[in-house]
């Protein structure tokens, strides 16, 4: 029912412009994968290239073992849902989610009786008949999604299905869409810039940036022990502090910086006299009294105070003028520091990361 | 019209109302009218108009009725129009498409310009420029027999041959544009979408293209066909001794023979003919390509 997916060495050049440059990784079958990235980092070119609308400049894509180089996108075991999800208007609802078997000279009958039984799988009934245009924004996408299992494809490749529609919408979406990849066991490689989305439904996250696979890995991997400062800053917010890796111990180090000196763990590529930043999530500082000084502290202000309902976000000034964030939850009765609160911010060795920038060359697996 | 007021005041306003009003009435309007009179009234000596011989009759048309020559030579000029416009439209439509989806936008824009500069020539030169192309010393049998494509020249010039290749050269691109604008505006991920979900090139055409470029083909069959039925210049000079054009005998009425009368009748024939011709295949093609698509 599914299959693998193997980018070997990929590389994609448009002109002398390197739009994937190197990309090594396996996608397991029955896999929901997503890439991750900025906009422009070349996600959509990866789809292309393993749906077959593109062929890569260097290395291979491999689909259940199988090399598909010269194999055009009609003869491939995958099927596409658009950004723009390209549903053909001049089509009926059932003829658009059983084109790809009438191309396949099923029988109008057997197409009709399939067409049903896709509709009730995305949960749209009795839509059968009406035209694309007649559909909401969320039915067309559960229209693409019908059409694109029609097929019954190897690999389920999605560009970012869910940008053109409304939050919650968009979350309904996300459960939709992973349930129906539960349920039928397709290899799902999911693209979105949204750091929300890809971690609430992937297996595995892909971070890309400028070209560049920069960590695979689960969502919790992604989010509690990114590999550089790019996946840091890109998923989650940070509070950065330059500095420099002045002795090191195990997994540990010391972080020199012009805020005082930190305890924190090594990042992968970050060694002994290495300028690195150091990364703190918000949600793993917390603010103490001014008066007793503790290790892994930054004495600090406090500027203004954000409630966000289930949480606070407190942000705080230190001596050199630099602003940081510290979240804690809201609880009425441990009320937050008022502005003007001089206090301190606090974090634990285990939770902050001395990480270099992003792999910007080649880099290994 | 407001809008129209609006942008440009009042005065403006009217002057461009009353020029569209005049160029549509004076240059338009009126002169058919007067033909489409003319052609109920008989072709009479002066001394006879306004007398009891002039009245309004169907007579004229049913000269035309009358004529099997006539008659034979509408059919023939429908039959090659028809052909003419089937053969642009097979030229263009896969010209189109490259056109619109496959080359770079850049590419295109030279394309086009190089395709639009021959109309910088007038229709007459044009046509006569493919007299000397196809007559029997042209150049068009010394390449083919120099190549050793043919041994000897072939009468180019003979039947509505001539004729159909002029037609063809002269009103293609009125085909051409029609069909390029609708395949440019199909989005190129319906095409491609269509590829994905496994179908052949053929297929995609069929389902996808074809149905999306309708209004484009038929506006394009339109134009060309009516253009085809009413070209004069094309048919006269491209003619041979045994190819005769409808517009011609028209011409022949109302220049040689003076009766303007008959002539104006012959002229609003073929305009009525030429339209229910065109909607009874409009219609005829509609229902199959729905019928064939399903
Ligand atoms: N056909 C092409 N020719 C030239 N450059 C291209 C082509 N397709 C993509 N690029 C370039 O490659 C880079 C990656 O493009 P891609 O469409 O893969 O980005 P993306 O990650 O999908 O971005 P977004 O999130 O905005 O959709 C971009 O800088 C883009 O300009
Ligand atoms: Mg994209």
């Amino acid at each position: 029912m599914s299959e693998d997916v193997h980018l070997s060495q990929i590389c994609m050049d448009f002109g002398s412009f390197r739009a994937v440059n190197n990309v090594e990784v396996t996608i397991k079958p029955g896999e929901f994968f997503s890439f991750l990235g900025p906009s422009g980092c070349g996600k959509t070119t990866i789809l292309r290239l393993i749906s077959g609308f593109m062929e890569p400049t260097q290395g291979a894509v491999k689909i259940g073992g199988k090399d598909m180089k010269g194999i055009r996108p009609n003869a491939r075991p995958t099927a596409l849902i658009f950004q723009n999800l390209a549903l053909f208007p001049l089509m009926p609802v059932w003829e658009n989610i059983t084109f790809g078997l009438e191309v396949r000279g099923v029988s109008k009958e057997t197409r009709r009786a399939k067409a049903e039984e896709l509709l009730q799988l995305v949960d749209l009934h009795d839509s059968a008949d009406k035209r694309i245009s007649q559909l909401s924004g969320g039915q067309k996408q559960r229209v693409a999604i019908a059409r694109a299992l029609a097929v019954e494809p190897k690999v389920m490749l999605l560009d970012e299905p869910l940008s053109a529609l409304d939050l919650k919408l968009r979350q309904h979406m996300r459960a939709e869409l992973r349930a129906i990849q539960k349920r039928t066991g397709v290899t799902f490689i999911y693209i979105t810039h949204d750091q929300g989305e890809a971690l609430a439904m992937s297996d595995r996250v892909g971070v890309m940036s400028q070209g560049i696979l920069q960590q695979v890995a689960t969502p919790q991997e992604i989010y509690n022990n990114p590999v550089n400062g790019f996946v840091a800053s890109f998923v989650g917010e940070n509070n950065v502090i330059n500095g420099k890796v002045a002795s090191v111990n195990g997994g540990m180090a010391q972080f020199e910086t012009a805020k005082g000196s930190f305890h924190a763990k090594l990042g992968a590529s970050v060694g002994l006299g290495d300028q690195a930043k150091l990364f703190v999530r918000p949600e793993f500082c917390s603010l103490q009294p001014a008066s007793e000084t503790k290790a892994n502290s930054i004495a600090v202000e406090v500027t203004e105070i954000a409630f966000e309902g289930n949480f606070v976000n407190v942000f705080v000034r230190d001596n050199s003028g630099d602003t940081h964030m510290v979240q804690v939850q809201n609880d009425p009765s441990l009320p937050p520091p008022a502005p003007h609160t001089a206090c301190q911010m606090v974090f634990n060795p285990e939770s902050c990361m001395i990480l270099s920038e992003a792999a910007t060359s080649r880099h290994g697996h | 019209m407001q809008e129209l007021i609006r942008r440009y005041g009042i005065s403006l306003s009217v002057i461009m109302a009353a020029m569209t009003a005049f160029w549509l009435l004076a240059l338009v309007v009126i002169p058919n009218l007067v033909l489409f009179k003319f052609s109920f009234r008989l072709y009479l000596p002066v001394d006879q108009l306004g007398g009891p011989n002039d009245v309004y009759t169907l007579k004229n048309y049913a000269t035309f009725f009358s004529s099997p020559i006539h008659i034979n030579v509408f059919f023939l000029t429908i039959l090659y129009s028809s052909l003419v416009t089937i053969i642009c439209l097979a030229v263009t439509y896969p010209l189109a498409y490259i056109l619109a989806k496959v080359l770079k936008p850049t590419d295109t824009a030279t394309f086009f310009l190089v395709l639009l500069i021959p109309l910088w020539v007038s229709e007459i030169l044009r046509s006569f420029a493919w007299f000397i192309i196809l007559s029997m010393q042209g150049p068009l049998n010394a390449i083919l027999t120099g190549i050793g494509l043919i041994d000897k020249p072939i009468r180019w010039i003979s039947g509505f041959q001539s004729v159909v290749i002029g037609l063809v050269y002269a009103y293609i691109l009125f085909m051409l544009f029609p069909i390029y604008n609708a395949i440019q505006a199909l989005d190129t991920n319906q095409i491609e979408a269509s590829q994905d979900l496994g179908a052949s090139t053929w297929r995609t055409h069929w389902r996808v293209i074809i149905p999306h470029a309708k209004p484009g083909i038929a506006s394009g069959c339109v134009m060309v066909f009516m253009l085809c039925a009413g070209s004069v210049v094309v048919p006269t000079t491209l003619a041979s001794t045994n190819s005769r054009w409808f517009t011609e005998i028209i011409q022949q009425w109302m220049f040689e023979g003076l009766d303007w009368n008959v002539g104006s009748a012959y002229a609003f024939l073929l305009l009525a003919l030429c339209i229910l011709f065109v909607s009874l295949v409009m219609r005829v093609l509609n229902v199959r390509l729905v019928d064939i698509a399903k």
